[in-house]
């Protein structure tokens, strides 16, 4: 277990590098995003891999799972299961609208040398000056804060569950986020800190990467109000992913932040 | 019966002169599979914008179950169900209705009458789809203009879990 957890935060740790893009993924997926009826559920896979969408590194922790309802609560992950390479849970969807799922992941890693080890930390900004001895060396701090997310309707969609929070690297939907099709433009907005974030590259993958030799990633940039626009080429599950970073840590130790947001959407055929 | 003798000429009169009909038949085709569902199948009205002037009618499996019926798979009907079809709180009156065997099934409205009701004077598309369990799924558009000049006879093919849409106009 000890050892799953630092495996974690070294990944976790890479996933906040700009090179991460060529790394391994955290995705989400849903069984549907788009569900009806009297009790419907969906089944969501969380994992980390190269490949889109196949589990065959990692599973996501379960404790990093938050799923907020169509009126803004929260709602518990069910029937979780944490395997070798991948977490499985149920989102039983009892109100109507959308629902976002979410492994939100971040903190502060701390590399420092002490009687001429390397030693490495992770942990909440509160707990550094605590945790680092007072004879450390060399202490390098950075700060992350990583989204990745998914979205599921229960007939009529609605946006509460979609509110940002104001922290990090987040995604609004001008184009409707559980109804996109094939020949139609979507649209999103990506926010840093509740604010447009400009001159940002996104890149969307679908999945299914097994069966092409090329990624076939597509980008698109950020403009002055950090909107992009995304043609799907065809149906699929696709995994959109976005990073940045900049100096406004919530230490002074920390010299960087490093964000990303990362999701995976539905594209269905006319 | 005075009263009777005037206001029935009165009401001819009052009639608007564009009384126009719309009539659809879909075709449910025969499959020769070894299982067989009757297909959940849409029809609807398109604005050029791609929103909903009517929506006409919708099958779907009625029967009852834990899982709130056949409406639990209303959403296989892709297109219907992002453009409308997830607005409605099931059944509809006059709208909605059990699944129908292959077949011709003719269908019937009349303007300023539900489900049609007021249809403004523009370009529209009759929209068909038919998603079928274990099977495939099917949209066949039949674009028109409304009012009919003349009485008109439009047609589209399906090819698939779809075959002829037709859908005839009368002024």
């Amino acid at each position: 277990m000890m050892k799953q957890s630092l495996k974690w935060s070294a990944l976790a740790l890479a996933l906040a590098l700009p090179m991460a893009a060529q790394a391994h993924k955290l995705w989400l997926v849903p069984s549907a995003t788009n569900v009806s009826g009297a009790d419907p559920w969906v089944t969501v896979d969380a994992a980390v891999s190269n490949d889109l969408f196949y589990p065959d590194h990692m599973p996501v922790p379960l404790d990093r799972v938050v799923i907020t309802t169509p009126d803004g609560q929260t709602a518990k992950p069910e029937h979780g299961l944490t395997g070798q390479y991948r977490t499985v849970f149920d989102v039983h969807l009892t109100e109507q609208g959308t629902y976002r799922i979410a492994a939100v992941n971040g903190g502060l890693f701390a590399s420092y040398e002490l009687d001429g080890q390397k030693k490495r930390w992770r942990g909440e900004a509160a707990d550094l000056s605590r945790q680092i001895p007072a004879g450390a060396k060399n202490l390098d701090v950075s700060e992350s804060l990583n989204r990745v997310e998914t979205f599921v309707t229960n007939g009529k969609p609605n946006g509460v569950a979609l509110k940002p929070s104001g922290q990090g690297l987040e995604l609004v939907p001008v184009t409707q986020v559980t109804d996109l099709a094939t020949g139609e433009a979507a649209t999103f907005q990506l926010l840093l800190d509740g604010k447009p974030a400009a001159g940002l590259k996104v890149t969307a993958i679908a999945g299914e990467t097994r069966y092409r030799n090329a990624p076939e990633e597509m980008d698109a940039t950020t403009d002055k109000d950090g909107k992009f626009s995304l043609n799907w080429p065809h149906a699929g599950m696709y995994w959109i992913n976005a990073s940045a970073q900049d100096d406004r840590t919530s230490v002074k130790q920390a010299r960087q932040r490093r964000l990303s947001y990362s999701a995976t959407l539905e594209v269905l055929p006319q | 019966m005075r009263r009777l003798s005037l206001t029935l000429p009165a009401m001819l009169l009052a009639a608007p002169a564009i009384a126009a009909d719309l009539n659809v038949t879909v075709q449910i085709p025969q499959l020769d599979v070894a299982e067989y569902h009757r297909p959940y199948t849409a029809v609807w009205v398109e604005r050029e914008d791609h929103s909903v002037a009517a929506q006409l009618a919708v099958w779907y499996a009625q029967k009852e179950s834990k899982e709130g019926a056949g409406t639990k798979w209303l959403p296989e009907l892709r297109q219907w169900w992002r453009r409308g079809g997830r607005e409605l709180q099931m059944p509809v009156d006059g709208v909605s209705g059990a699944t129908r065997p292959a077949g011709d099934q003719k269908l019937s409205f009349h303007e300023g009458k539900a489900p049609l009701g007021e249809l403004p004077a523009g370009k529209y598309e009759l929209v068909v789809e038919a998603a079928r369990e274990v099977g495939g799924r099917e949209v066949v558009r039949v674009p028109f203009t409304w009012p009919a000049a003349a009485p008109q006879q439009l047609a589209a093919q399906g090819s698939s879990e779809l075959g002829a849409v037709k859908l005839d106009l009368t002024p």
